[in-house]
């Protein structure tokens, strides 16, 4: 019990400790993270009237925030399979940076859901076992267990490999293994079940599709893993955590795969769509095309899928994907394209026209753009306090006898 | 020692004293919307599982909270579904001549919020040849019955298989007994979920606080229907269940002036919604999608 105290308490310590740089980067999150609280504060007074959302656009950039996210915690996987299961030594060392994100992810994901609840004073009610949890008919039910589960699961894998490297020692790989395909088989099951939630939807043709669980996978390893090599050059830039050339190569290669599958998916959407526009393509043709005036979101769209193939473009040159500059340059398209691709792009046409015909156009306003700064602020500070022991201990920095 | 300030400690007292109040600044409109929230409110339980004591309970503090930020005086009932009872709607196009006295009979009935001038009711206007709603539309202004035109309100369904139901993740909406879709607004998270999931779009949600003035709030009200909605809950049509289970029509169908509503108990044969379902051409909406509505639609010729 000693050791494990001694273990959080200097995980503790190298959270809180740092230089002028470490102190400067938490100060600026925490600022972004408080600006974000007083816009919340604002919402929680007046209601969701300061959003942009209405009767018509009922969700906006929080489920869709919430969406992209939960896409990004389930890519972990893409790391852990190679570092667990085919015991990749390399991938192994970055494995639990991994997971941290995926820590962060899960957390933010579940705060944009509460912070688009009307009512975030009776979240309780959605608590299982606790209430009257409508499962499993409801698949926003489904998504209260499976989100919290998996960052338990993402808690406890990364804390009990710490935990024995911090002692000097390593897991069995034995014992480990159940716990991991159980952490795969969440990480799926997480990303399907909020596919589901739209896809249930009969309401709406422009969920109720059966691609629509398929793309979600396929965006989420594309975005999942180009973030995670971002991340990674940034700490191999200013940590003492390096990124290897093999790790470098297999997340690029991933990212390149999914987002081709990603972009042939998208394709057949586009087709399938538009060859023979229906009453049920409306939403498809607001999107790509625009509904008369009504055209908000064809610029992003075209500009997704500019950014998606240029970065496939990039990945597939094997010159280009080995230089730093336009690999890290590949990444930030594929995230930035699959954040608009798979967020508002996935979302807001949902609603629009409605199911009785009306178009009426979504923008979110200040107060949403600013609760979703100070989330996203959250969740990288999230990040750096986790990745900050985890770096120390696999350095050997920190240890029981370092 | 600790006399001497350095340049960095001052900076990091000025940056503390900095952060700490903006941190003040920022949760102390927190606090006044926790003392703002009531523990009765909070630590109330689902309507279902409410006793006969706790619900008067709960009806006499919300008639004192209506008292309180409306200065209206108001009753709260609760009735309860009619045995050998299923509510059923219907509506004669050929008739409807697109008022919306309807919409607006709602609207005063069921104690709609003033400033988005809300009701339960869109009222579509249809070009004849078409019996496509993305052609519709909701926002005409201009003199009715226009030429070459049709009407066609819609309002809740009341599906025999609801998908609003299906979607809530904490069963705050329901089926009753007699086929009506009802919310617990004290039991609603507000995700809007059920919104997203109706394909007539007849849910509604309290994206503020509701604003009426005292003297034009309805006073007499049911927990499950027309009481004032606190703010963030969804609410929807709920066939006027103040009235209809205590012998009366809807208001809707008593505000319109050409006899295009027919309501009635669809299990009684002697009623005159039997007689339409069974002389009339009678359609209901988007039937493809299977959510068996009890609300028809049909034509005089």
């Amino acid at each position: 019990m000693t050791i494990l105290m001694r273990f959080a308490l200097d995980s503790l310590r190298v959270m809180l400790r740092g230089g002028p740089r470490y102190y400067a980067l938490l100060a600026v999150l925490v600022l972004g993270v408080l600006v974000g609280l007083a816009a919340y504060v604002q919402q929680l007074q007046h209601g969701l009237i300061v959003t942009g959302m209405g009767d018509q656009v009922t969700w906006g950039v929080y489920i869709a925030n919430f969406t992209f996210l939960v896409g990004v915690a389930a890519a972990a996987v893409m790391v852990v399979i190679p570092a667990y299961v085919f015991g990749d030594a390399e991938m192994k060392r970055v494995v639990l940076i991994a997971e941290a994100m995926a820590v962060a992810a899960c957390a933010l994901a579940l705060l944009f859901v509460i912070v688009d609840l009307g009512r975030p004073d009776r979240m309780l009610n959605i608590v299982p076992l606790l209430s009257h949890v409508n499962f499993p008919r409801s698949l926003l039910a489904w998504d209260v267990v499976v989100i919290p589960g998996y960052l338990v699961i993402n808690l406890v894998i990364p804390a009990a490999v710490l935990f024995a490297n911090y002692r000097g020692r390593t897991l069995s790989h034995r014992r480990m293994m159940p716990v991991i395909l159980l952490a795969i088989l969440w990480a799926i099951a997480l990303h399907v079940v909020t596919a589901f939630l739209y896809v249930a939807d009969v309401a709406k043709p422009f969920w109720h599709s059966p691609l629509l669980g398929p793309r979600f996978l396929a965006s989420a390893f594309a975005s999942g893993p180009a973030l995670l090599l971002g991340v990674l050059h940034v700490l191999d830039a200013v940590t003492s955590l390096r990124l290897s050339d093999g790790v470098r190569r297999l997340l690029a290669n991933i990212t390149a795969i999914a987002l081709q599958i990603n972009l042939v998916m998208l394709a057949a959407e586009i087709f399938t769509e538009l060859y023979r526009p229906t009453e049920h393509s409306l939403s498809a043709r607001y999107l790509f095309l625009g509904l008369g005036e009504a055209d908000g979101l064809v610029i992003w769209i075209r500009a997704a899928i500019a950014m998606e193939v240029t970065a496939v473009a990039i990945l597939m040159v094997p010159r280009l994907q080995r230089a730093t500059a336009p690999l890290l340059c590949a990444c930030a398209l594929t995230v930035f394209g699959v954040w608009i691709e798979k967020g508002m792009g996935l979302v807001v046409p949902g609603f629009i026209p409605t199911p009785l015909g009306e178009v009426v156009e979504y923008v979110p306003t200040m107060v949403e753009t600013l609760v979703s700064l100070g989330l996203w602020c959250l969740g990288t500070l999230i990040f750096v306090l986790l990745a900050r022991p985890i770096i120390a201990i696999n350095e050997g920095v920190l240890g029981e006898n370092p | 020692m600790g006399s001497r300030v350095t340049r960095r400690r001052a900076l990091r007292v000025l940056g503390a004293s900095l952060g700490g109040s903006a941190f003040a600044y920022a949760v102390a409109p927190v606090a006044a919307f926790v003392q703002a929230t009531n523990k009765e409110e909070f630590l109330q339980q689902h309507y279902r599982e409410l006793t006969e004591a706790g619900l008067a309970d709960v009806l006499r503090r919300l008639e004192a909270e209506t008292a309180r930020d409306y200065g209206a005086d108001v009753s709260i009932r609760d009735p309860r579904p009619l045995p050998d009872v299923q509510f059923g709607y219907a509506l004669n196009l050929s008739v409807c001549i697109g008022c919306r006295k309807c919409a607006e009979a709602c609207h005063h009935e069921n104690n709609h919020d003033r400033r988005t001038n809300n009701s339960y009711i869109r009222v579509l206007e249809m070009t004849q040849g078409t019996m496509d709603m993305e052609q519709g539309r909701a926002d005409y202004d201009h003199a009715v019955p226009a030429p070459g035109k049709y009407y066609m309100p819609v309002q809740c369904q009341q599906c025999e298989n609801p998908p609003c139901v299906d979607v809530c993740p904490v069963q705050a909406t329901w089926k009753e007994d007699d086929g009506v879709v009802v919310v617990d607004y004290n039991w609603c998270i507000g995700c809007r979920y059920c919104e997203a999931a109706c394909p007539y779009h007849a849910r509604r949600f309290n994206w503020h606080k509701p604003e009426i003035p005292a003297d034009e709030i309805n006073p007499d009200q049911a927990y499950l229907s027309n009481r004032v909605r606190p703010q963030g809950v969804v609410e929807k049509c709920h066939f006027c269940l103040h009235r209809t289970r205590e012998g009366r029509l809807p208001a809707c169908l008593e505000a319109c002036p050409t006899g295009a509503r027919v309501f009635g108990n669809l299990l009684d044969p002697e009623s005159e919604i039997r007689w339409v379902l069974a002389n009339k051409r009678v359609f209901v909406l988007k039937e493809e999608l299977g959510t068996n509505p009890r609300f028809f639609y049909f034509f005089d010729t």
